[in-house]
């Protein structure tokens, strides 16, 4: 073994080492009071870590991401016990989506804060700590149900150290009359390592629109490990909208696994328009029959970020639907991945599962790869990918400017519309206005630092 | 108005344009024809400044200006405009959006104020009136879909949106049924003015019929080699180009 790869195992070893020292002092802590159940998920996962480690390059799923540039030269500070409530953090914090009313909770460093939910509203929704312990059935039910068969190291680091986040629970036949609007806030002065664990549970025949936004003031580097849960009841209806719009200096990595019930809908969109280096995990079930899946991504890069997103939709029951669309537009020196993997099971006959990446790299540096991945043991199904990478239309853009159009806003149109194909899919009006707007600005080149939230906060 | 004098114009070390020499008047129109691959479009696209082609040789003035100086956008915005002979699709731009661009981007450039929703709206009907085309196609994304006729109805009421004061038809008859030639040569005709010139590039003496020409100019080899009135398109579809391939010989 050379010297160099000696030195990056031992780098890997004492990563891990310290991530076990610190689930060893939550263990130590008097203060928290872990039920059986978690307990025992959490030590499962601790042993995985041990046998297998955390994934690199070496490992398929990671081959495109360089994680090393998050882990570098950084002694990530974790926050390990609840912090102290501070001030209403709501009353600094006001969304900005005109014309959209919505319910809004709030998280401060991965711990749950405070919700805006009324008291009459019959959606549940709490920190993990406090439902673990009021709602224990529901949470023993799903929590790590569905993000433990992805058997990935870092899902499991999630597991072994976050310890609260949020709970949402839509009982069944019940239709909220709003979206609901979760705030990641990541605030403060110190490089740090937050994980942050939610479960999201949606009754039959119910329905939730959720969006969620990060949204970061911290002054130095930090990463974000987010794992997210959701069950999808029978016949339910499920819209995520996740809005990223981080600093450079602020890492995402997030898995979110959906588990579809029979004739139940789920809309996950994913807008990842800023960051530093950004990685979402989406893993979708489809365990009843006549599920349907929209799986979609926009992703906007510049200078050296990068982002990659990797998906899994497993068709395990007949007659479900899959429709996944992912879209980038890379320039400067930015680096994207996408990978999609779909799995049509041996008896998952009149399955329909179409997937579609497309990306624009608008500079020679620019560097996008794409892998689909299509596993089908059935023998009647209809299934289709396609991928491209290509550059800016030079007739479309010619053709725009013997119009009368400037070159920079011939060029702006065409990626516009481009990125548009993913936006309009929004089905909140008042958000999907929002979002466009965010989209042209960052387009533009003109986002500054704080605009690219939907916050008006004091920064602003 | 433009004034063409000895071009060269070469793509890829090739030449394809060996001296053009043209002068268009206010008020006219002239027809350019000739053989495939003698330079019709090749010249149609250098005026409109498609850089894939490089000039060796020659000048270009449009409105007293060096044309060959200006971007596309400049070129557009100075009243020059060309109906492609294969408009190209642009997906997900929408035909209002970049109707409205380009309407407000060239009326800034003429020091006119922008044209609000409302009235942009009002002269967009109008227009689509005068040029008669079907109004659902400004509902639809630029050309997307468009079937031949409709690419080149389209192009026609782009024209009219643009107020162009020289227009080039780069073989818009091609594709055309009876119906449709009619259509768009009316549209070419209601928009014809005394201070308007156009430049017509086809194969075919039918659309002359319709938009008939002061002057009709044969390329061949890249250069103008006979030019005359409307009565040379009717000998050349009578006689064909041999007669004038021999003269040269």
């Amino acid at each position: 073994m050379t010297g160099l790869k000696m030195n990056l195992l031992k780098a890997c070893l004492m990563q891990i080492e310290n991530y076990l020292n610190t689930y060893q002092s939550i263990l130590n802590d008097s203060d928290q009071n872990i039920p059986d159940f978690v307990r025992k998920e959490r030590d499962e996962a601790r042993e995985a870590i041990i046998q297998n480690g955390l994934p690199d390059r070496s490992d398929e799923r990671y081959r495109y991401l360089d994680l090393k540039l998050i882990f570098e030269n950084t002694e990530y500070k974790r926050i390990i016990s609840e912090p102290a409530v501070t001030d209403s953090l709501s009353s600094f914090f006001q969304c900005e989506v005109q014309g959209m009313d919505t319910d809004l909770i709030l998280l401060s460093n991965g711990w749950y804060h405070e919700s805006t939910l009324p008291k009459d509203c019959k959606v549940v929704v709490c920190s993990m700590r406090q439902a673990s312990q009021k709602y224990p059935d529901l949470v023993k039910t799903h929590f790590n149900q569905y993000l433990k068969e992805a058997k990935d190291g870092w899902t499991e680091l999630n597991t072994m150290l976050a310890q609260d986040g949020v709970f949402i629970y839509v009982p069944d036949n019940y239709v909220p009359d709003k979206p609901i609007q979760i705030v990641n806030l990541t605030h403060g002065f110190s490089e740090k390592e937050i994980f942050q664990r939610n479960l999201i549970v949606i009754g039959k025949n119910a329905k939730l629109q959720l969006l969620i936004c990060d949204h970061t003031l911290n002054k130095a580097k930090n990463v974000n490990h987010l794992g997210t849960e959701v069950f999808i009841g029978e016949n339910a209806d499920f819209q995520m909208y996740d809005l990223q719009n981080e600093p450079d200096i602020s890492n995402v990595f997030s898995h979110l696994a959906f588990h579809q019930e029979a004739f139940s809908r789920l809309t996950s969109l994913a807008f990842s328009l800023h960051g530093g280096t950004i990685r979402n995990n989406v893993y979708v079930t489809m365990s009843g029959q006549g599920a349907e899946s929209n799986v979609y991504g926009l992703v906007l890069s510049d200078r050296q970020q990068r982002m990659d997103n990797f998906t899994f939709i497993d068709h395990a029951v007949p007659n479900c639907t899959s429709n996944e669309l992912y879209k980038s537009i890379l320039d400067e020196e930015s680096r994207g991945a996408f990978s999609g993997r779909i799995l049509v099971r041996k008896d998952a006959q009149n399955t329909n599962a179409f997937q579609t990446n497309n990306n624009l790299c608008l500079t020679n540096e620019a560097k996008m790869r794409s892998k689909p991945q299509l596993e089908i043991y059935a023998d009647d199904v209809k299934c289709s990918h396609g991928a491209t990478v290509g550059q800016i239309d030079e007739d479309a853009l010619f053709y725009l400017r013997t119009r009368g159009i400037d070159k920079h806003e011939a060029r702006f149109m065409m990626l516009f519309a481009f990125a548009n194909d993913i936006v309009r899919k929004i089905d909140i009006e008042p958000l999907r206005d929002r979002v466009a707007d965010l989209v042209s600005k960052r387009l533009r080149g003109e986002l500054v630092a704080c605009e690219h939230c939907l916050l008006n906060c004091e920064n602003n | 108005m433009l004034k063409i004098n000895n071009l060269h114009a070469e793509i890829e070390d090739k030449k394809i344009l060996n001296g053009i020499n043209l002068e268009v008047k206010p008020g006219e129109t002239h027809a350019i024809m000739g053989p495939n691959g003698s330079g019709k479009s090749t010249l149609a696209s250098v005026l409109v400044g498609r850089d894939v082609f490089k000039v060796t040789k020659g000048e270009v003035t449009f409105m007293e200006k060096n044309l060959l100086k200006m971007e596309p956008e400049d070129r557009a915005r100075e009243g020059l405009f060309l109906s492609f002979q294969y408009p190209v699709e642009i997906p997900g731009v929408s035909m209002m959006s970049f109707m409205r661009t380009a309407v407000n981007q060239v009326r800034e450039f003429r020091g006119q104020k922008s044209l609000s929703s409302a009235a942009f709206l009002k002269f967009m009907r109008e227009r689509k009136k005068l040029v008669e085309i079907d109004s659902k196609l400004t509902n639809r994304s630029v050309n997307e879909g468009f079937s031949g006729g409709e690419k080149k109805k389209n192009e026609i009421f782009q024209m009219s949106m643009l107020e162009p004061k020289l227009s080039i038809l780069d073989e818009t008859d091609s594709g055309l049924d009876i119906d449709a030639l009619r259509i768009v040569a009316n549209g070419v005709n209601a928009l014809k003015s005394p201070e308007t010139s156009n430049i017509v590039i086809t194969h075919y003496q039918r659309l002359l019929d319709y938009i008939v020409p002061d002057f009709v100019h044969v390329l061949y080899e890249g250069k103008i080699v006979k030019s005359g009135g409307r009565e040379l398109a009717l000998e050349l579809e009578e006689k064909g180009y041999d007669w004038i391939k021999n003269e040269l010989a």
